[in-house]
């Protein structure tokens, strides 16, 4: 739903990009996506699908790279499992998320005519 | 462009970027969030599905925070009608309102709009009531202190662990309308509480009724702690450990 807003966002800084370097256009974007963003991958993909059109962006390829939710204990580093209670059963602390919440433009690839 | 060698041809540049998409919303809230620390509002993010019962628990907070004369304020936000803002200015909280449209969440510049030219900064509370909806609103930083999740015991247990962005973000979950518990065969807030064990690794809820007042006490012991705590005050910690239930 609020994938648009996304896509809004990528393609402006995309373009900045783009317009910083002189490129004619975007052959690619990479962002990460973790389970825990909030935001769909397949809805993402068709929003860019949709909006990139007539931007700098249009033929684009978006690449998106998942990341998976894992919780670790911030003492000893153990492994949460996935579903059971967020504490460390030997520390008696709270599990820290060392990765899964990405929202990231990682990489842009453009084509920058040589001049 | 020369045929032998290929120079003139364009070139791919690839760049590495590394940045939050978000990054233009994160910019603007932290902008609002310098602006509350420094005139000492606490701003709130009051989020929950339709009908978790977010308004009526702000009309009833107007009535308790009344006797220690807190000015209390909020933004409304609703794909459409202002009827949200509305109740709370009956209420006697003053509040704007802001009509989304067809945006399923606030963002940072929503808020940045709404409160420009008006007067918030006496306001010791600003409650932004966001829009019904357990997925959007998560991702968006507006700048507030605290976010608030209120869930209705009438929406069942699994709840949390079927919307774990929204409540990984809470800093305290309100289960709201206990009064209906009795109605309610197969959910107990303590069923609710171990969902959220399972996705907000400092789980913190209070159970509370608008409706008949019980556990409005220990929202208000949270409010006016965390308020006092983001002021500098000294202060002994709120009433409790993680989970309250009762005046």
């Amino acid at each position: 739903m609020h994938e648009y807003s996304i896509v809004q966002a990528l393609l402006e800084r995309a373009t900045a990009e783009a317009q910083g370097r002189g490129a004619s256009y975007v052959v690619s974007l990479r962002v990460r996506l973790g389970e825990l963003s909030g935001v769909d991958a397949d809805l993402l993909a068709k929003a860019f699908d949709t909006f990139r059109e007539r931007s700098v962006c249009d033929g684009a390829t978006l690449a998106i790279v998942r990341s998976p939710a894992v919780y670790r204990c911030p003492r000893c580093g153990e492994r949460i499992e996935r579903g059971a209670i967020l504490r460390c059963t030997s520390c008696a602390v709270p599990a820290r998320l060392v990765e899964g919440d990405e929202l990231v433009l990682e990489r842009i690839e453009m084509e920058v005519p040589d001049v | 462009m020369c045929e032998t060698c290929g120079c003139g041809d364009p070139k791919l540049v690839p760049v590495d970027v590394h940045e939050r998409i978000l990054e233009g919303n994160d910019r603007t809230a932290r902008h609002n969030r310098r602006h509350f620390e420094e005139d000492r509002v606490f701003a709130i993010n009051l989020m929950g599905s339709p009908g978790s019962g977010k308004t009526a628990l702000l009309e009833a907070t107007a009535g308790a925070l009344r006797t220690p004369g807190r000015r209390l304020g909020a933004i409304s936000g609703d794909l459409a009608t202002d009827r949200d803002a509305e109740r709370l200015r009956r209420a006697g909280i003053p509040s704007l309102s802001i009509t989304t449209g067809q945006a399923c969440h606030l963002d940072a510049e929503m808020i940045h709009e709404a409160l420009h030219g008006a007067p918030w900064k006496e306001l010791d509370y600003l409650f932004i009531e966001n829009v019904g909806n357990l997925v959007c609103p998560a991702v968006y930083d507006l700048g507030q202190r605290a976010n608030v999740v209120a869930l209705s015991v009438t929406e069942g247990v699994d709840k949390p662990l079927k919307y774990p962005v929204m409540f990984r973000k809470a800093d305290l979950v309100v289960v709201t309308k206990i009064d209906l518990l009795p109605h309610l065969e197969d959910v107990s807030v303590a069923e609710i509480e171990d969902a959220l064990a399972r996705v907000m690794p400092s789980p913190k809820l209070i159970a509370l009724s608008a409706r008949t007042g019980e556990g409005m006490g220990a929202w208000t012991r949270w409010l006016e702690a965390t308020a006092d705590a983001g002021r500098g005050n000294d202060v002994a910690s709120a009433s409790g450990g993680p989970h309250e239930v009762g005046p």
